[in-house]
């Protein structure tokens, strides 16, 4: 098969690379994995001026060809043709930041002594003329040897001459193999090209007044002493509480959505095996999960939106002296915040520390963040049994037993993290180094992909994982069916109440009734099939048909009080979560690791959740 | 302009400036320094390669602007266009001259 030319975005990390990108291909591209290393693989299609296509990639910012970390690899591996990963582009666009060329420049001169076809974007021109820095694109040209486009890829400004700059650098092939370029390994030392990256910058500059001043002015506020933990600290209160306020109204109409299609369903199907599958079994389970979407967009928009403007780099500044403590850095802050949303791109996060052990440490402390899996077992279970008590102004119990639930979570990551560093994961304390972003106004359209393209990975999960694990849970349930009129429950005979009877044995000594050791199977596939399982246990034992009480009733009536309170710490530790695991395996390319991870967190998850059940229980509750 | 202790300050024989020579972990806040010298043996491998590859070097101009909470927080600095996030240990091995009007 014939492919179309292959071009690469390369650049320094805050460049504008992706917006470059997505101003490029628009909403056509692919986000996939590179085999064996959990770098995405961004891809789209880019019609060149004369008409040809080709496939661009982004490939992940670095500083050098010579890698920190993994996705710096990736880059350099892929520049260089030896990555097995890519063929080997056949042009470079690399992407500068034009307030930024004394820098941007060095890695430049590294790409443009490669041999590749290299077109430069000088992106961003209209911030480097704001902060009164006037540039000269024809010195810059003559300096390098290669064309310079001055770009301001969210104005969608100097694409064209980009597009035409590009069809003249990828030339069709000739029949003459292209020489592949040299492997990167024989380079100039850093610091001659740094000066000579300095020396051309300063060419290229025609005048310079020194601007920034409402830069300034914002870190004045996010890195001042004792003003940068606050604006943190408010921010992440906002956030949280956002999370469970604007999602209330679009919660309630996916739920209503999916009641419907319940009612829809028991309307127009006869009573029987079918009706009840995709009733009780397949729309419950769904609807379920579902009904935490806008939760999770709520939340990755604060995310991206505080990455995109450039603030997280300041949240990381402002914590790192917290997180040195058990022997992290800031930067392992970014991944542990995204990891509320859900662990898997936390994890996927990490790849940007450039410290092995850290790495690890933070990769095996994410999942105890409080991930969005875990607010449905929340909810309910709080819902049923905590009572909604004020306990001060503005502070209700049942508020307050989440608020806790979080902090447990963190205070065990703390805990977990002090531990880590000091046996399994010893070494030195790595350092804390990192480059803070230019602030920016986020572009509307790049949020929106990014949350487009996180809620086609939830409901991709919810449509095959939960809704695969729900039926298969339901079929378990319900059969084989105990004889007519033995009065044995319809549970307690199937085949999953058997396996449930087995577990229990197990989670007794920890308070755990027969439906917990039901609900913890499934929820191995994700923690919130623990409420569809449970919802579901009780749908069938209740088939001989005392009265449709809500879930929350059933709680109510079987569980006590200590079991409650220890289920919810054992979902504060427990690592219920194939994704999780997967995820953690492939980033750290075994078995050993994820399976420490489950080890510790099932082992931390048993004690706690121990210790909570007998403290209440002595204590009366 | 705030008077801040200054240790090792010597008299520039040619501009009768006083220079002192500082680094950038006790380099007082925004005042415009450059970079004197970097004790590279203080630094491990990649934390050095890091170090160049943000653009620290002799002779480049650099500013403190931020340090966070008290304690041993890491420093914010300004080095070419870019501002840089630094931890304490790192800006001690990097030596700094401010120029200083004569007394």
């Amino acid at each position: 098969m014939e492919h179309p030319p292959l071009v690469a975005l390369v650049g320094n990390p805050n460049a504008g690379k992706s917006a470059l990108f997505n101003a490029l291909t628009g909403a056509r591209q692919k986000v996939g994995n590179y085999p064996g290393v959990t770098v995405e693989r961004h891809s789209g299609r880019l019609a060149l001026a004369d008409g040809r296509p080709v496939e661009l990639i982004d490939l992940p910012g670095a500083y050098s060809l010579d890698p920190s970390s993994p996705d710096e690899r990736v880059t350099r591996d892929v520049v260089t043709g030896k990555s097995g990963l890519e063929r080997l582009p056949d042009a470079l666009i690399v992407v500068v930041d034009a307030a930024n060329l004394d820098n941007h420049l060095r890695f430049t001169l590294q790409l443009i002594a490669l041999g590749l076809p290299v077109v430069v974007a000088l992106n961003m021109i209209d911030l480097a003329e704001r902060d009164g820095l006037t540039l000269d694109a024809a010195v810059l040209e003559r300096e390098l040897g290669v064309p310079v486009i001055p770009t301001v890829a969210v104005r969608r400004r100097g694409l064209e001459d980009l597009r035409e700059a590009l069809a003249r650098a990828v030339v069709p092939v000739t029949g003459v193999v292209p020489l592949r370029p040299s492997d990167g390994s024989v380079q100039d030392d850093i610091v001659t090209l740094q000066r000579r990256a300095r020396r051309i910058a300063t060419a290229a500059t025609v005048a310079e007044t020194s601007g920034r001043r409402w830069m300034h002015l914002l870190d004045a506020v996010a890195l001042h002493p004792i003003g940068g933990p606050l604006l943190l600290a408010t921010i992440l209160f906002v956030m949280f509480q956002a999370v469970f306020t604007w999602a209330k109204i679009p919660a309630d109409a996916i739920d209503a959505g999916f009641a419907g299609l319940q009612g829809l369903v028991a309307a127009h199907l006869p009573d029987g095996f079918l009706r009840s599958l995709l009733a009780d079994g397949l729309i419950a389970g769904v609807g379920a999960v579902v009904v935490f979407l806008p939760q999770i967009l709520i939340l990755f928009l604060f995310i991206l939106v505080l990455e995109s403007s450039g603030y997280m780099v300041r949240a990381a500044f402002q914590m790192d002296r917290l997180m040195a403590t058990v022997g992290l850095s800031g930067r392992a802050f970014i991944p542990l915040l995204s990891s509320f949303a859900c662990a898997v791109p936390g994890i996927m996060a990490t790849r940007t520390i450039e410290d092995e052990k850290d790495r690890l440490t933070t990769i095996l402390i994410a999942p105890l963040m409080t991930c969005s899996a875990r607010w449905p077992v929340y909810t309910l279970i709080i819902g049923a049994m905590i009572p909604d008590t004020q306990v001060l102004p503005f502070v209700r119990l049942q508020g307050l037993v989440m608020f806790g639930l979080l902090l447990i979570g963190i205070a065990g990551a703390y805990v977990a993290a002090l531990v880590l560093r000091r046996t399994v994961t010893k070494g030195a304390s790595s350092g804390f180094m990192m480059e803070m972003p230019k602030y920016q106004v986020p572009r509307l359209g790049d949020i929106a992909l990014g949350l487009w393209q996180r809620a086609l990975v939830f409901l991709k999960r919810a449509g095959t994982t939960i809704a695969a694990t729900t039926m298969v849970l339901w079929l378990l349930l319900s059969f084989p069916k105990p004889p007519v009129g033995s009065g044995i429950s319809p549970v307690d005979y199937s085949i999953a109440g058997r396996i449930g009877h087995g577990i229990e044995q197990v989670v007794k000594p920890i308070g755990f009734n027969r439906d917990i050791a039901l609900a913890l199977l499934p929820a191995m596939a994700a923690r919130e099939v623990a409420v569809s399982a449970i919802g579901t246990v009780y749908a069938i034992d209740d088939s001989d048909g005392k009265g449709t009480d809500r879930i929350t009733d059933q709680i109510r009536g079987r569980w006590s009080l200590p079991t409650a309170l220890a289920f919810l710490m054992w979902f504060v530790f427990a690592p219920q979560c194939i994704s999780t695991i997967a995820v953690t395996r492939r980033e750290t390319n075994g078995w050993k690791w994820p399976l420490f991870m489950v080890g510790y967190l099932f082992a931390a998850a048993y004690v706690m959740a121990g210790i909570t059940f007998w403290l209440a229980t002595f204590a009366g509750l | 302009m705030r008077r801040t202790v200054i240790d090792n300050q010597s008299h520039c024989a040619y501009t009768g400036l006083v220079l002192s020579k500082l680094n950038l972990e006790t380099l007082p806040r925004h005042h415009a320094a450059t970079v004197d010298a970097i004790d590279w043996t203080r630094l491990s491998p990649p934390e050095a390669r890091r170090l160049r590859e943000l653009g620290f070097d002799e002779g480049v101009p650099v500013e403190v602007l931020h340090r966070a909470r008290l304690g041993g927080g890491p420093i914010a600095c300004r080095i070419g266009r870019m501002t840089v996030a630094l931890r304490r240990a790192v800006a001690a091995a990097i030596q700094v001259t401010i120029p200083l009007p004569a007394e």
